[in-house]
C-alpha cells in the first residue's frame, strides 16, 4: 500500500500505480504475470469524474488483461480481494492483481460528505439529511440505549488506534491522542466528535494473489495465504434492518470465512477491523464473535484489544489513524495483515506468535461486508 | 424530486400521500413493512405487497444532531435526524425543529418519544423532507 494521507493533487490512477509497483517488488513479479485485475474504487465519479476505472487501473499498473472496477462503498477492495481469491481457487487465473485507490482530499468537507453519503439509500436516508457519520451516530445512540456505554468507551478506541499508528510510516496520523482530546473535539454528529471519525484520505493498495502451482513454478515463497473468505449482505437502509445495533452482514461474512478456513473466533490472533467510526469497531468485534452482543463496548477501555492485550485489534492504526481512502481500505487491511503475520510490520514484534489474522471490511452502514482470514503458511 | 423536476416514483408518491393525510406503507403476506417503491419483500422474496395505512403515530428509536452536513443541507445544520417505528415499518426523518414551539427541543426528544410523520421543505434547497413531529 501507499502511505495514506493528504495528497490532493495525486490522481487515483497514480496512487494505484504506486501500490501495484510495491506489490510487484514485494512478490518479485512483473506486470506481465497478471491475468486479471479487480480494482476497488468508490467515489471516482464524484471526486474525479472518472468511471470505468478498471481498465484505467490496469493501464496504470502496466497490465493488459481483463480489468473490472469493484464498487461496494467502503468494502470495495475487500470485495476485490475476495473475487481475486475465488478466481485463483477456481482455476480461472494463476495470478490476479487486486486492490484499490481513492482520491478524496481534493474535495471540500461538504463535497466529501455528500460523496460518502451516496453509500446510503439516496431516497429514504440521504434525502432526509443523513450523512455517513450521522448514520453511524444513529447506531451508536441506539447501542447506548440498548446496552449502555458512552463517549468515554468510544474515545478509548480512538486513543488505542492512534497509539498503534505512532510508528507506522504509512499511517496518516502518527501521533497519540488522549481521551480528553476526543471528548473535547468539535462535534460532527452527536455523539461523535472529530476524533471518533476516520479522516478523508488519499491512498492506494495492491496485492498479487497467486495459486500454489504458480508460486512453485516461479520459485516464489509466500509466507502468508488467504485461507478463508466470506461476504455478507443486509438491507441497504439502516431503518430496514432487523437490528440497528448488530451487523448481520458481518456475522454472515465471518461465518462463511471461518467455515472456509476451518477456524473459529478463538483461533484469530490479531484482527484489522473496519473502524470508520469508533462505534464501528465495537459492532465488528461482536459480529466476528470475539464478544457477545452488547459486551465489546468496553474492550478498548479495558485494554483487551490493545497491542499488549489478549486480542490486539487494528495494529496498523485502523481506519481511524492509518487513514481511510475508501476504495483502498480493504486491500490495505490485507497488506498490513500480511506484513504483521510475516514479521516485517513495525508492530510485528509485539505479536510475534501470531499465526492467524482476520480482516473485516464493511460497506455503508454494513449493508455489505467482506471478511478474509490470513494464515502463516511458510 | 430530481433537480430537473422529474419525480422519484414511489418516494414522491409517498410524500404526496403524507401531505394528503393518507400515508401508507407496503406490507407483505408475512407482515413485514417496507417503503415504496418495493416489488418484493427482501426478507422473504414474497411479491404480493399491499398498501396499508401507516399508523398515525410512531416511536423514536434513535436520533442524532447533524452538525456537519452535505451541500444539500448546508444551511439547515444543525438539524436532528431520527429513526421511528410505525407498526411494522420504520422511517428516517428530521425531527421537526418547529416542534420547539410546542416546548420540545431536539435535546429533549428521547428514545420512545411519540411522533407523527409529516413533510417539510429544507432551507438549503427548498426540497421536500420527511419530518417526524413530536405529539
Amino acid at each position: 500500500m501507499t502511505a495514506f494521507g493528504k495528497s490532493p493533487e495525486r490522481t487515483a490512477r497514480e496512487l494505484f500505480a504506486e501500490a501495484a509497483g510495491k506489490a510487484y517488488d514485494d512478490a518479485g513479479l512483473s506486470p506481465g504475470a497478471v491475468e486479471e485485475v479487480f480494482y476497488g474504487n468508490f467515489m471516482g465519479q464524484h471526486a474525479e469524474q472518472q468511471g470505468h476505472s478498471g481498465p484505467l487501473a490496469a493501464d496504470s499498473a502496466g497490465v493488459t488483461a481483463p480489468a473490472t472496477r469493484i464498487e461496494s462503498a467502503c468494502a470495495s477492495s475487500g470485495a476485490a480481494v475476495r473475487l481475486g481469491v475465488e478466481r485463483v481457487r477456481n482455476g480461472a487465473a494463476d495470478c490476479v492483481l487486486v486492490g484499490g485507490a481513492e482520491r478524496m482530499t481534493n474535495l471540500s468537507t461538504a463535497e466529501g460528505t455528500a460523496g460518502l453519503a451516496s453509500a446510503a439509500d439516496a431516497l429514504w436516508e440521504t434525502k432526509a439529511g443523513v450523512t455517513f457519520p450521522g448514520a453511524y451516530s444513529l447506531m451508536a445512540n441506539r447501542y447506548f440505549h440498548e446496552h449502555g456505554g458512552g463517549r468515554e468507551d468510544l474515545a478509548a478506541i480512538a486513543v488505542k488506534n492512534h497509539r498503534h499508528a505512532t510508528e507506522n510510516p504509512l499511517a496518516q496520523f502518527q501521533r497519540e491522542i488522549t481521551v480528553e482530546d476526543v471528548l473535547t473535539a468539535p462535534t460532527v454528529c452527536s455523539p461523535f466528535g472529530l476524533y471518533d471519525c476516520s479522516p478523508m484520505s488519499d491512498g492506494g493498495s495492491a496485492a498479487l494473489l497467486v495459486s500454489e502451482e504458480f508460486a512453485e513454478e516461479r520459485g516464489l515463497d509466500p509466507e502468508v495465504a488467504v485461507t478463508g473468505t466470506g461476504q455478507g449482505g443486509d438491507r441497504m437502509a439502516l431503518h430496514d434492518r432487523v437490528s440497528m445495533t448488530r451487523t448481520p452482514a458481518a456475522e454472515r461474512a465471518a461465518a462463511a470465512a471461518y467455515d472456509d478456513a476451518g477456524v473459529g473466533p478463538d483461533d484469530i490472533d490479531i484482527a484489522e477491523v473496519h473502524d470508520c467510526f469508533t462505534v464501528a469497531e465495537v459492532l465488528a468485534l461482536e459480529a466476528l464473535g470475539f464478544y457477545e452482543t452488547g459486551e465489546a463496548i468496553s474492550a478498548a477501555a479495558d485494554g483487551e484489544t490493545d497491542i499488549e492485550g489478549d486480542r490486539p485489534v487494528n495494529l496498523s492504526g485502523g481506519l481511524k489513524a492509518k487513514g481511510h481512502p475508501v476504495g483502498a481500505t480493504g486491500g490495505a487491511q490485507v497488506s498490513e495483515m500480511t506484513k504483521l503475520l510475516r514479521g516485517d510490520h513495525v508492530n510485528s514484534d509485539a505479536v510475534s506468535d501470531a499465526e492467524v489474522g482476520l480482516t473485516h471490511n464493511a460497506g455503508g452502514t454494513v449493508a455489505s461486508c467482506v471478511v478474509n482470514v490470513l494464515e502463516v503458511v511458510a | 424530486m430530481s433537480d430537473d423536476g422529474t419525480r422519484d416514483a414511489g418516494y414522491d408518491d409517498f410524500l404526496d400521500a403524507v401531505e394528503a393525510g393518507e400515508p401508507y406503507y407496503l406490507e407483505s403476506p408475512s407482515g413485514n413493512g417496507w417503503l415504496p417503491p418495493q416489488q418484493f419483500d427482501p426478507e422473504t422474496g414474497e411479491r404480493e405487497l399491499t398498501e396499508e395505512p401507516l399508523p398515525e403515530t410512531g416511536e423514536v428509536l434513535t436520533k442524532t444532531v447533524v452538525n456537519v452536513a452535505g451541500p444539500s443541507f448546508a444551511d439547515d445544520a444543525p438539524y436532528v435526524v431520527a429513526v421511528a417505528q410505525f407498526g411494522p415499518v420504520r422511517l428516517t426523518g428530521q425531527l421537526q425543529v418547529e416542534g420547539q414551539k410546542r416546548g420540545v427541543g431536539p435535546e429533549e426528544v428521547e428514545v420512545g418519544q411519540e411522533v407523527a410523520v409529516g413533510v417539510a421543505r429544507n432551507e438549503t434547497e427548498g426540497e421536500r423532507v420527511v419530518v417526524l413531529e413530536p405529539v
